[in-house]
């Protein structure tokens, strides 16, 4: 029995106690200790996005990764969903307001869709953001700011380039059809373009069927000298088309990636257009956080462009780095 | 005894109408694929006339290989819906198959060749567990494959994403044996100086042996049979089970052989792609006279079916029509096409 209380036991019942008084003496709240904790200041924030993407699209893949990033940095806690349907894309949004987050990021592909729902959300006071498409629409319906790029400017900016390799009779390649956005990509270099430029449609979703139909199209008009397709993937598939055809086409595109890197370094695509994804989900945490935290609305009512930023043989080595980790 | 199963009833003079004599004439024009074959001889003159560019050699390899990447796929699809069965995960079979050599050659840093080895593994596995279900559950295979597909879609980014981080599989272009494998599933042929894609050649491969299979081999009356009536087939000693777990994996391995043409063709593969080419995998064996019912059909109608669908896919593109009305095109092509194989059949069905 003397070994319980030996030296060597009393001294570890003092360090013991030693230790319950400090941790007694512990604030629950406020002081040095909780401004460091909670990083962003104040509680955990919960946004949430919902945006039209179809599931394993690239582009909403990098937007999620931009979103992501900013909510780590922000203590934010960061929902997404998605869905193409206009109505099921308002349901989900409902979802959001029934959950109480504190900040909503929505995307306006189908803005009468989201018409009532987003009516609900400033019942709710909460707090509506835009992004991507629907920027016309975006102040109209109640969201604090919008961050995105004009399809329009792109497509200007996309035209100019397209007179700048040389082409004079191009298409432009739509990968999903009734998409308005894409149409207005089209119709915006249609006005900066000085030569002729053809929509060729094909199914995005059947990757043999965009290269055939760009080959049929190839084979058919040998006068076609550029391609101006929306998407990173179809820009590598046309590569392979021209080759097949054997076409002095010259390819530009929307949207990067990894592989299109590579293909732009080696001169195989001419310039991508990039609207720059991540930053669109970046800002648009950014911009929930600051005006919970500050009060600060970004972009002083008006759209905030994300692009178009062009990429081409000579910037392409810079990003690469950034497209390989699947950001760019 | 082949014939008289794959062949639609004909009155006959005779005490007993499976006994009549045909001249071979009617046989011809008994078979299934008849129709299909004229709905594809009238659009191929249609869009000679209208399109410049659809008669070129180079613009007909063009057509051949958008035929042949739906016609592998309706191989299978064709022989399991004369089995009397859908299969609505074929669309996405096929990429989930792609994936995973892709994912396995590069994760592992494989040879290619022991991802496609895996990839084979596992996507007849596939189609034995969408076989298994139909058999054990007794649900409509509609049912089952419709619930695969929404699985496998959701494994084909949830697997890819986790994996790479990214929704598209990394590249196996510079990775050893992707020359070998590109020869074999997604290279060109020079055939009396008209390049070809090797697609096509193992499509026509594959229209044979199924052919064979339904016409000359036992197996091929046991697929007659159970998609005609599985409770019969049952009754005269058919393994019905067997013979569709066994169509499945028919179907499953088309999607393979397709999933490896997108690997090696394309080298990185989207994991949203496939979602709806189902559906176009069935219309290529309804053109071709397969029933949606069951019983009656055949390998070589598929392949028509195929060659219809390729054919106004892109023959539309050739002939350089607004592309806003693409869908609408092909839509009234895939009906005219069909009702011209439904008024062939039902007229030889009536003249005696």
């Amino acid at each position: 029995m003397r070994g319980v209380f030996s030296r060597g036991s009393a001294k570890g019942l003092a360090v013991l106690a030693a230790g319950v008084l400090v941790l007694s003496a512990c604030s629950g709240s406020g002081g040095k200790e909780a401004e460091e904790d909670t990083g962003g200041e104040g509680p955990r924030l919960e946004i949430a996005m919902v945006t039209h993407s179809a599931p394993g699209d690239t582009f909403w893949d990098i937007v999620q990764k931009g979103a992501q990033a900013a909510a780590d940095k922000d203590n934010v806690e960061f929902l997404y969903s998605a869905d193409p349907d206009g109505g099921k894309q308002a349901q989900l949004v409902q979802a959001a307001i029934d959950k109480k987050v504190d900040g909503i990021i929505v995307t306006l592909a189908k803005p009468d869709a989201m018409k009532d729902v987003l009516a609900r959300a400033a019942a709710a006071n909460i707090p509506v953001v835009s992004i991507n498409s629907g920027q016309e629409e975006s102040a109209g319906l109640g969201a604090l700011a919008h961050f995105g790029q004009d399809e329009s400017i792109a497509g200007e900016a996309a035209g100019t380039e397209l007179g700048e390799i040389g082409a004079k009779k191009a298409l432009c390649v739509i990968h999903e059809q009734g998409n308005v956005g894409l149409e207005a990509r089209c119709d915006g270099a249609r006005k900066t373009f000085d030569g002729d430029l053809e929509n060729l449609f094909v199914q995005g979703s059947n990757m043999p069927d965009v290269k055939s139909s760009i080959t049929a199209k190839l084979q058919s008009d040998k006068g076609i000298d550029g391609i101006l397709t929306l998407g990173a993937p179809f820009a590598a598939t046309a590569v392979d088309s021209v080759k097949e055809v054997g076409s002095e086409a010259r390819i530009g595109t929307f949207d990067l990636n990894k592989d299109l890197i590579a293909l732009l370094k080696a001169g195989d695509i001419e310039f991508a257009v990039d609207q720059q994804p991540y930053l669109q989900g970046y800002e648009a945490v950014e911009a929930l956080w600051l005006l919970k935290r500050n009060g600060n609305v970004l972009g002083g009512g008006r759209p905030v462009l994300t692009g178009p930023a062009i990429v081409t043989k000579d910037n392409a080595a810079e990003l690469e780095e950034f497209a390989n980790r699947g950001t760019r | 005894m082949t014939d008289a199963v794959a062949e639609p009833p004909v009155a006959g003079r005779g005490s007993d109408e499976r006994l009549a004599r045909q001249s071979p004439l009617r046989r011809l024009l008994g078979r299934p694929e008849l129709g299909a074959l004229l709905g594809a001889v009238a659009l191929f003159v249609f869009f000679s006339v209208v399109a410049d560019a659809f008669l070129r050699a180079g613009s007909f390899s063009t057509v051949l290989y958008a035929s042949s990447t739906f016609g592998i796929m309706a191989v299978g699809v064709s022989l399991l819906m004369i089995g009397g069965e859908f299969d609505l995960s074929a669309g996405v079979m096929v990429t989930s198959s792609a994936l995973i050599a892709a994912l396995t050659a590069y994760q592992f840093t494989l040879n290619v060749w022991a991802g496609v080895a895996i990839s084979l593994v596992l996507t007849l596995a596939l189609g034995m567990v969408n076989g298994l279900l139909y058999v054990w559950t007794r649900l409509p295979s509609f049912i089952i494959t419709l619930a695969m597909f929404f699985m496998l879609a959701g494994l084909n980014l949830g697997v890819t994403k986790a994996l790479t981080g990214n929704v598209a599989s990394d590249s196996v272009r510079d990775m050893d044996g992707f020359d070998a494998a590109r020869a074999v599933f997604a290279s060109d042929l020079d055939v009396l100086g008209l390049r070809v894609k090797i697609t096509v050649l193992w499509w026509l491969l594959f229209v044979v042996v199924a052919t064979w299979i339904l016409l000359r081999t036992r197996t091929g009356n046991w697929i007659f049979a159970v998609g005609g009536s599985a409770a019969s087939a049952r009754a005269v000693g058919v393994p019905v089970a067997r013979v569709k777990i066994g169509l499945f994996m028919g179907v499953a391995f088309c999607a393979w052989f397709s999933g490896m043409h997108l690997v090696f063709a394309f080298a990185t593969i989207q994991s949203g792609e496939g979602v709806g080419n189902e559906f176009l995998y069935i219309i290529c064996a309804v053109i071709g006279g397969c029933l949606l019912t069951g019983g009656y059909g055949s390998a070589i109608g598929a392949a028509i079916g195929a060659f219809i669908f390729g054919m106004t896919n892109k023959g539309i593109v050739y002939a350089e029509w607004n592309p806003d009305w693409f869908r609408f095109f092909l839509g009234a092509m895939l009906l005219i096409a069909t009702v011209v194989n439904l008024i062939v059949r039902r007229r030889v069905e009536r003249t005696p």
